[in-house]
Parts: C-alpha cells; sequence; structure tokens
C-alpha cells in the first residue's frame, strides 16, 4: 500500500509539471483537452473534485439509484450503472471517492438521452462510489458502498 | 492506434439502448513497468461524444478511473430505426477515433 502511495505522489508532480508547461504555452492543448475538466479530474480528495465540477452541497436523492456490485473482486474492473429519475437531468458524474484520483467520468445529456449512464471503472480499494446528478440548475447525490478485495489502480 | 470500436444500438420503446466498446489502454500514469520499473505515461481517453442524426446527445470526460477498454452504455428517447449514431473519442495524446452504427 506504501508503494502505491508512493506512486501516486509521483504522479502528483508530474502531472503538476505538464499543467505549468501547457500554463507557460510550452504545450498547445488540443480542443478536447481544453475542453477537459482537469482541475476537477486532477484532485485528489471528493471536495476539490466537486469544487472542479462546480457543485456544492448537493442534495442526497433517492432518485437516483446505483447499480453496482456489493464485492468486486477485481476493483480494475467494477462495472457501475446510474440511473436518474429526476426530471430535466443534464448531467451525471461518478466519483470512486478513495481512488487517488475520485473523479472517474462525467456524463452530459442532451437531445433526449435519459438520465441513465452504464460505465466500467477502476477502484483501488473499499469505498463509496458516488453519483452525482444536476437537473434543472440543482445538485443532487447519492452513494453506494463496494468493497474490493484487489485493488485496480495499477498497484 | 486506432483499434475498431464497437457499437450496438438497438430500439425497446421508444427509447434507443446504445452499447459502446472502445480499444484503449487507459494507462493512468501510475502504473509501473513490470520489467523495467518505469512508469508508464498516462493515456487514456479524455472525451467522448455521440450523436444520432447529427444532433449532440451525450458529451462524456473521462478520467484514469474508467477500466481499460470502456465500456459506455447510455439511453436516448425519442430516435427511431434506422437513426445513425456516431460515437467519437479523443485520448490525452490526440489520438481519435470515429465508429458509427444504424440504430436496429
Amino acid at each position: 500500500m506504501n508503494a502505491l502511495r508512493r506512486n501516486v505522489l509521483k504522479g502528483t508532480a508530474g502531472a503538476g509539471t505538464v499543467a505549468i508547461a501547457v500554463a507557460a504555452g510550452l504545450l498547445k492543448p488540443t480542443q478536447a483537452m481544453a475542453a477537459w475538466n482537469k482541475a476537477a479530474f486532477e484532485a485528489k480528495n471528493v471536495g476539490d473534485a466537486m469544487k472542479g465540477l462546480g457543485v456544492a452541497g448537493p442534495a442526497d436523492s433517492k432518485e437516483i439509484a446505483i447499480k453496482a456490485p456489493d464485492i468486486a473482486e477485481n476493483g480494475s474492473v467494477v462495472p457501475v450503472e446510474v440511473t436518474s429519475s429526476i426530471a430535466g437531468t443534464t448531467s451525471i458524474a461518478i466519483l470512486a471517492e478513495k481512488n487517488g484520483v475520485p473523479l472517474v467520468g462525467t456524463y452530459n445529456l442532451s437531445g433526449g438521452a435519459e438520465g441513465y449512464i452504464s460505465t466500467r471503472i477502476k477502484m483501488g480499494q473499499t469505498s463509496l462510489v458516488r453519483a452525482v446528478v444536476n437537473a434543472g440548475g440543482k445538485s443532487y447525490t447519492a452513494a453506494k458502498e463496494v468493497k474490493v478485495t484487489i485493488g485496480g489502480c495499477g498497484g | 492506434m486506432a483499434e475498431p470500436m464497437r457499437i450496438r444500438a438497438t430500439m425497446a420503446g421508444d427509447v434507443a439502448d446504445v452499447k459502446v466498446l472502445m480499444n484503449h489502454p487507459m494507462e493512468t500514469g501510475l502504473r509501473k513497468d513490470a520489467k523495467t520499473g518505469q512508469l508508464v505515461p498516462a493515456h487514456f481517453i479524455q472525451d467522448v461524444t455521440a450523436t444520432i442524426n447529427g444532433a449532440a446527445v451525450l458529451n462524456a470526460d473521462f478520467g484514469t478511473g474508467i477500466s481499460k477498454n470502456p465500456y459506455l452504455g447510455f439511453k436516448v428517447k425519442g430516435p427511431k430505426k434506422g437513426d445513425k449514431v456516431v460515437v467519437n473519442w479523443v485520448d490525452n495524446k490526440g489520438d481519435k477515433n470515429s465508429a458509427e452504427a444504424t440504430i436496429g
């Protein structure tokens, strides 16, 4: 576990260097990278990730259903399904709270897309899987614990 | 790079159920190569967009926490059989891929 922690720290330093290079105009980010929410995706804890997403104090909602295994034997592939029954759902974000980088993915829905996303995520250890839903300018959240027996973040 | 990506889209009532399987290593940048002990550089899909008949339905951003060979499922209300679904992705190195399918 400590070795993994070391790696995470090293990774942080590396990512920082890239950020500085981008800021200094040494690297030209592609359009996709410009759109990619760097602050949120490089946040190392849930609070910062939420801040990066522009979410403050989301309300707990029973209208968000998270389907994920109670116990995941292999943390590198954990199937997660999020269904939001909240009317006017415009985006869904998925976070694995104890991952080195908690934010896993964000999904902006438009043009008739329903409040439903199915994916497979990596989990470093047992943790809550949290969904954050934006609907009608408000944020809602729900979480489900997934126990991980073998971590899947490269350790 | 650009290995094929698989899409399947089927109508269930008035909702199109779209399933996409992308081929991508999704390296976090934190994993060490078993032989050399060096960190494998980060290489992961960052941006995924989906359109149906040219209209955007989904714009997803991925972090490094998405599993290797990402699976993505989503549902869209309204399209008809025969409509065209197009999915594009771009990764952090600027590699991109696109695939399309007809809703059946």
